[in-house]
Order: C-alpha cells, then structure tokens, then sequence
C-alpha cells in the first residue's frame, strides 16, 4: 500500500483539527522547516483549519531557495564555456542570478539540460564524450547521498568528463541558527520528511535538549501535518522537549546508515553560504579529495563571486521565517511566478510560489 | 512507489499508473519485487513500513481523536 489516500481522509483531518482546538491553550509559533510541508500546508487550507493561537511559520528547506545567488552565477559562468554541459534539476534553471538565468542563457545558446536524476547527468557524459558534463548539485539530505552513489559509479567507470558543482547542504545547522534567533522565539519544529529518512532523529537531538525545543519529523499529507501539530502541542502543553517520529513508516531512529555512509565517503563537511541565514558552519557538503576529480571547482577556475541581491527582494527574512511573502513589496506585482525575481517565487517549494499559487 | 522488477541496482517501479526507473544505490535494505519504496530524484530511500503506516492511523484512533466529534469540542463549522 503506498498509504496516500489513508492520510489524506477528510473525516479524519476533520476529526485532527477539532483535536487540535480541544487541546490547544497556549499562544504557539511552530515552523515548517521543509518546503513540500510548505505546500501541503497550503494545498489543505491547514493555517485557515488550525485554532488562532497555533502561528505556522514557513523555514529555509528549500535547497534551490537557500542556493546563495552567487552560486548561481557561477553556474551561469560555467555555462557559457563551449565545451561544457550543464546538467541541472529542473527548478535551478528559472532561478535569476545577478545578471541572467540559466534559462535565459540556455535561450542565448548555452547547452543546459534538465535532469530528473543524477543518473542521467552520468549518462550525458557518457554519450558525450568531447564535452565536459558538469552536474549542479543542490539538495539536502535526501539528494546528496543519491549524488554520491553516482560520483561513485563515475569514479569506477573512470568517466573523465564528469564533475559536479556541490552545492549540497545540511538541515541541522540551519536549526540551530533558527532556534538561537532571538527575534524567531519558534516554540516547535515540524522537521522535514525524507531528509529524516537519512538523518534519523539523533542530529535533532540538540535542539530539543540544549533549546527545550520539541521537534516533530512529520509526512507530507495533510492528515501526517496535523498529527505532527497534535504532537508538537501535546509536548508544549506538558513543558516536554523531545524528538518524535510522526512519519513512521518512512522514518526510523537510526535513519537510512547506507545512504548518509555513501553521502560522508564522498562528501566532507565545510562551511556554507545560505541565503538569508547567512554562513553557517558545517552546514555544506563539499567533495572530498579520494573523489577531487569530479569536483567543478577543481577542474574548472571557479572564483568565488558575491552575488547581488535583487532590490526589494525579502527572500532572505522569508527563509529566517522573521517576513512572509505578502510583507514583501514585489510580491504579486513585480515579482509573480511568470516573472520572479527571487528564488523562492521560482521553486515548486518556494514559500513565496505556495504563497501565490494558494493565497490569491 | 511497488516495484516490479530487479535488475542489479535499478528496479522498475509504479505508482498510479506511472512507470519509473529507480535506482536501489542508496536503499539500506534488501528489495524485493512488490516492495512498496519512498523514491526521492529516481532513487529508492526506504522502504514503507506498512505496520508502521497502520499503527501511525491506529494510535489516533485509540486516543479517541478519530471518534465523532462532540458537543465539546469546537468543531471546524
């Protein structure tokens, strides 16, 4: 059973909210750290269902959104040298950086070829042998140990014109600077899905026992949502601090040890540059030497670049959840879906594109 | 995703109809055709713990959260 429609019954969802109401007392701020529970919260209506003292608070789990601009302009770069492919998931390519796109720039010439996963990058290099294939790797968690497994197939297939630009990076720090903002006060954490598939609970640890926070790993159907929020207020309500898993069957305490050993025998910890958080450390994955070869910024003269911040944009306060989209004075006029100017307007887990898709 | 065949690493899997390629590099456990699997960018994470997946249902069930709502309680209309 693939468990969906179980978790999506409206009796039931019925009956969660009418829970939640009788249980709720205190004035609560929880947050929704991942995009997907971005859209699903939205998709349910679940802010308008949920009783006025529970504020729901869109996070940074967007990887595309939290893509530093400057990132992007270096992907750009790359992708004007002739005899590179850029190999990319699909919601980098409308992402604007200082100057231009991806996708504009592939309209002026430049070979950018979308995959759905990192196989198919591998395979680009393979059938294109005199050119350079460079796949940009953004993702959390999730994606970064299936990134891996396929740099570890390019290095025993000896592919030698693979590399990938890591931009990969790691939710728990992202936490932890949230959970030390004074202007946040989050009182919960509804923690994201499959990155726990990976991670397991214990990288929650910490915020729940150092921060008295309580964090909830929920699934991404509306009934998997509220069942998270009826958790989180539970432990509120008792003055409790834990890690809950409400995501069962998809989420076990150890997590998935196979994909995060892949993911750390190609990847080594380094600081990293996120939108709006700014750099936190031990929060990106970068590759590691044993695996120096398919790294773009060794083969490739790839100078850092401080990207510019479009003008008026608040996608930063938007992903430190301090500002929402209707806040910001682009939103819905200058910068909409057909025209964005920041990131999280251009991704599918964009708090700014659920906000619009959603909210008019 | 339900798989419906193995080959080496990959497996071919569907979902409402959709056929798919997954890749089984990064799944911590055994699969095995009619395996039911989270798939995340063409790759298989975990498979779907089915007892788990009930359980989840049940324990709400038994807290009394899924029986009609009452007078009491202030109901979504």
């Amino acid at each position: 059973m693939e468990y969906i429609d179980e978790y999506r019954n409206p009796d039931r969802i019925e009956h969660l909210v009418a829970h939640i109401r009788n249980i709720s007392r205190k004035q609560i701020k929880l947050m929704e750290v991942c995009g997907t529970h971005t859209v699903t919260i939205f998709r349910n209506g679940i802010r308008d269902l949920l009783p006025n003292c529970i504020t729901l608070i869109s996070g940074p789990g967007c990887p595309v959104c939290v893509t530093p601009i400057g990132g992007i302009d270096q992907a750009i770069a790359l992708a004007q040298k002739e005899d590179i492919i850029i190999a990319t998931f699909g919601d980098l390519l409308r992402v604007p950086g200082s100057e231009t796109s991806l996708l504009k720039q592939r309209g002026e010439g430049a070979d950018i070829r979308v995959v759905y996963s990192a196989y198919d990058s591998l395979r680009l290099a393979q059938q294109n042998k005199n050119r350079q294939v460079v796949f940009l790797g953004v993702g959390f968690e999730t994606t970064a140990p299936t990134m891996a497994a396929v740099i570890q197939r390019a290095k025993e297939a000896q592919i030698g014109n693979f590399t990938v630009m890591s931009m990969h990076k790691v939710i728990p720090p992202a936490l932890e600077a949230l959970v030390k903002s004074p202007e946040l006060k989050i009182d919960g954490f509804i923690c994201p899905g499959h990155v726990s598939t990976i991670i397991g609970t214990e990288p929650y640890m910490p915020i729940a026992r150092d921060f008295g926070v309580p964090c909830v790993i929920a699934g991404f159907e509306p009934l998997d949502v509220l069942q998270a929020i009826v958790l989180l207020v539970r432990q509120i309500e008792h003055g409790e601090a834990k890690v809950e898993i409400q995501y069962r069957r998809a989420v076990s305490p150890k997590g998935n040890p196979k994909a995060r050993d892949v993911m750390m025998e190609v990847f080594e910890p380094g600081d990293s540059l996120w939108r709006g958080l700014g750099s936190l450390p031990r929060s990106g994955l970068k590759i590691a030497s044993p695996y120096g070869d398919f790294d773009a910024e060794r083969r490739f003269d790839i100078s850092p670049v401080n990207g510019r911040e479009p003008p008026g944009c608040l996608c930063g306060d938007i992903l430190r959840g301090l500002k929402r989209p209707p806040d910001c004075s682009l939103f819905q006029k200058a910068c909409t879906p057909e025209s964005p100017v920041g990131a999280c307007m251009v991704s599918s887990e964009g708090t700014c594109a659920a906000y619009y898709k959603y909210s008019t | 995703m339900q798989i419906l065949k193995i080959d080496g690493n990959v497996a071919k899997a569907v979902l409402s109809g959709t056929t798919r390629q997954v890749y089984l590099d990064v799944l911590d456990e055994k699969a095995q055709v009619g395996d039911y699997v989270i798939v995340h960018a063409g790759f298989a994470i975990h498979k779907i713990d089915e007892k788990e997946a009930k359980e989840t249902l049940d324990l709400f069930e038994e807290a009394g959260v899924f029986s009609p709502v009452s007078e009491n309680n202030h109901g979504v209309h």
